[in-house]
């Protein structure tokens, strides 16, 4: 079921106008922030169909602005998200894409800093709900109801049993878990939510694994 | 879990409880809290809702100027001549309307099912209160009774305008709504269920068509037709009248209307009553560009 919370239907506390174009474009924003796993310093955000048409009018703008600095739907700077991004060194391009997509309020974020950049593609569902349909090219399904760890790896035997097994020693259950790759051998990405939060710690374990390229770690 | 309102009514009924109560104890199973964890962040909901409304009948204006001060005029309406349709249900059509001002002009809400349609829920609770003098449980209650009817249309059609237009916004909220007054009124699940199909019923087909894309007109006015309807449907399930079409079923032809729109008319900014004369005046006017 795609919603599974009675506060998904009556919430969330959010700052105006629009739960799908101004709650969840922040989301959306948040979710590429803890994805990157630290504030970008340039993002290119492109536009689809309902969220093109209509960003401006609905402060999707700003909202993902504001998600990219950390905010949460009810935070009162919301609406100067673009000035606070802007004084905090956060260029944002917007662009206004007119591919055909499949879902109306797409949204795709390429951001990062100096040093590495991530490409994400998220979709606003309804109410302030989204998901993450695509991580650097690989397709996903990351509803944000769990906390979720994201393992880039080489596509080599035995990479996912070095994770389990960690996991496994500090006690942390999977929920849900996915394998993807872009061809044999090539790089791969292991998508895994899990009931509790993950510590630093065990994520520092997980990087020092075999095979494994990159983590990061979406709060739920 | 349920996934049907047929089953949320036969679960209620089953164990002899009210549909808020199904809700709440999901939820508690779902996400592993306790009943007073629950209860508290609805609570908060409800206080977000309280203090939305209260800054609304002390009148807001959004940025663009387009929509407030409507609720705050039909409060000294009421005040100074005697309402045809009643004054509680002009409460609730004040109060609805006003809530959503408050979020035109990027206050701060609470999303019932979304910001667009945010007026429904809280505008009928706070209008109906004054009659049937709930206790804070019961008001609390009342958003979870809310809350399950919209989970089932949100798991089995759709909750946003851009998906569904806006027979899913505020169809559903005005839907949500009046299954909470029969529940708050002391009616039976089935009654719930009853009202809801009316509400819904009579908002297949609405459309999206926002004004400039912004999330004002006709917004703020549609949470007004949302919420007469909810008291009114409440009124005629309680009454005893009910839907021949199944509530499931109505649900099923939203969903189905709602995948036939084009998407102009799906929270683009494009159809309807943003292509009107009038229309692409303001958004020229707003964003000073033509369509």
């Amino acid at each position: 079921m795609k919603y599974n919370s009675v506060f998904d239907i009556i919430g969330p506390v959010m700052i105006g106008p629009s739960s799908s174009h101004t709650a969840g474009a922040a989301r959306i924003g948040k979710a590429a922030r803890n994805l990157l796993g630290k504030q970008p310093s340039w993002a290119k955000i492109y536009l689809y169909e309902s969220f093109a048409k209509t960003y401006k009018g609905h402060g999707t703008d700003f909202a993902l602005a504001g998600g990219l600095l950390g905010f949460e739907t009810d935070d009162p700077r919301m609406s100067k998200a673009l000035d606070i991004a802007k004084e905090n060194q956060l260029e944002i391009e917007f662009i206004e894409d007119s591919s055909a997509v499949d879902h109306p309020n797409t949204a795709r974020l390429i951001i990062g800093d100096k040093e590495e950049s991530i490409e994400l593609i998220g979709i606003s569902i309804g109410g302030g709900k989204v998901e993450i349909t695509e991580l650097n090219g690989f397709e996903l399904r990351l509803s944000g109801n769990h906390p979720a760890i994201l393992i880039m790896h080489n596509d080599r035997f035995g990479a996912i049993a070095s994770v389990t097994k960690i996991l496994a020693k500090h006690e942390i259950n999977i929920g849900h878990m996915e394998v993807n790759r872009k061809d044999v051998g090539k790089e791969a990405l292991m998508v895994i939510e899990v009931d509790q939060n993950v510590e630093d710690g065990v994520l520092e374990e997980l990087q020092s694994a075999d095979h494994i390229i990159q983590i990061s770690k979406l709060v739920s | 879990m349920f996934r049907t309102v047929k089953e949320l009514v036969e679960m209620a009924e089953k164990e002899n409880i009210q549909i808020s109560e199904v809700m709440i104890r999901q939820e508690m199973d779902v996400k592993e809290k306790t009943r007073s964890e629950v209860f508290s962040e609805m609570e908060r909901n409800l206080e977000v809702m309280e203090k939305a409304i209260e800054d609304a009948l002390q009148g807001v204006q959004s940025v663009t100027g387009l929509t407030g001060g409507d609720a705050v005029l039909i409060q000294k309406y009421m005040q100074e001549k005697t309402p045809l349709s009643g004054n509680l249900l002009l409460d609730a059509v004040s109060k609805a309307m006003g809530t959503n001002e408050v979020n035109a002009a990027m206050g701060t809400i609470c999303a019932t099912p979304t910001a667009g349609s945010a007026g429904c829920v809280p505008g009928t609770l706070f209008a109906v209160k004054n009659q049937l003098n709930p206790t804070r449980e019961q008001m609390i209650r009342y958003l979870f009774t809310s809350g399950a009817f919209g989970f089932v249309v949100a798991n089995n059609a759709f909750i946003s305008g851009a998906a569904g237009g806006c027979q899913a916004e505020v169809g559903s909220a005005g839907a949500m709504a009046s299954a909470a007054i029969v529940e708050m009124a002391g009616g039976t699940p089935q009654q719930s269920a009853e009202a809801f199909a009316m509400t819904l019923k009579n908002m297949l087909g609405l459309v999206c068509d926002p004004v400039a894309g912004l999330v004002e007109v006709p917004c703020v006015k549609r949470n007004a037709a949302g919420s007469s309807l909810a008291i009114v449907s409440a009124d005629m399930a309680l009454a005893g009248v009910t839907s021949r079409i199944p509530c499931d079923e109505v649900i099923g032809a939203m969903y189905r209307i709602g995948k036939q729109m084009p998407s102009s008319l799906r929270e683009t900014g494009e159809g309807g009553l943003a292509d009107t004369p009038t229309g692409r005046l303001l958004k020229e006017k707003i964003f000073g560009m033509s369509m």
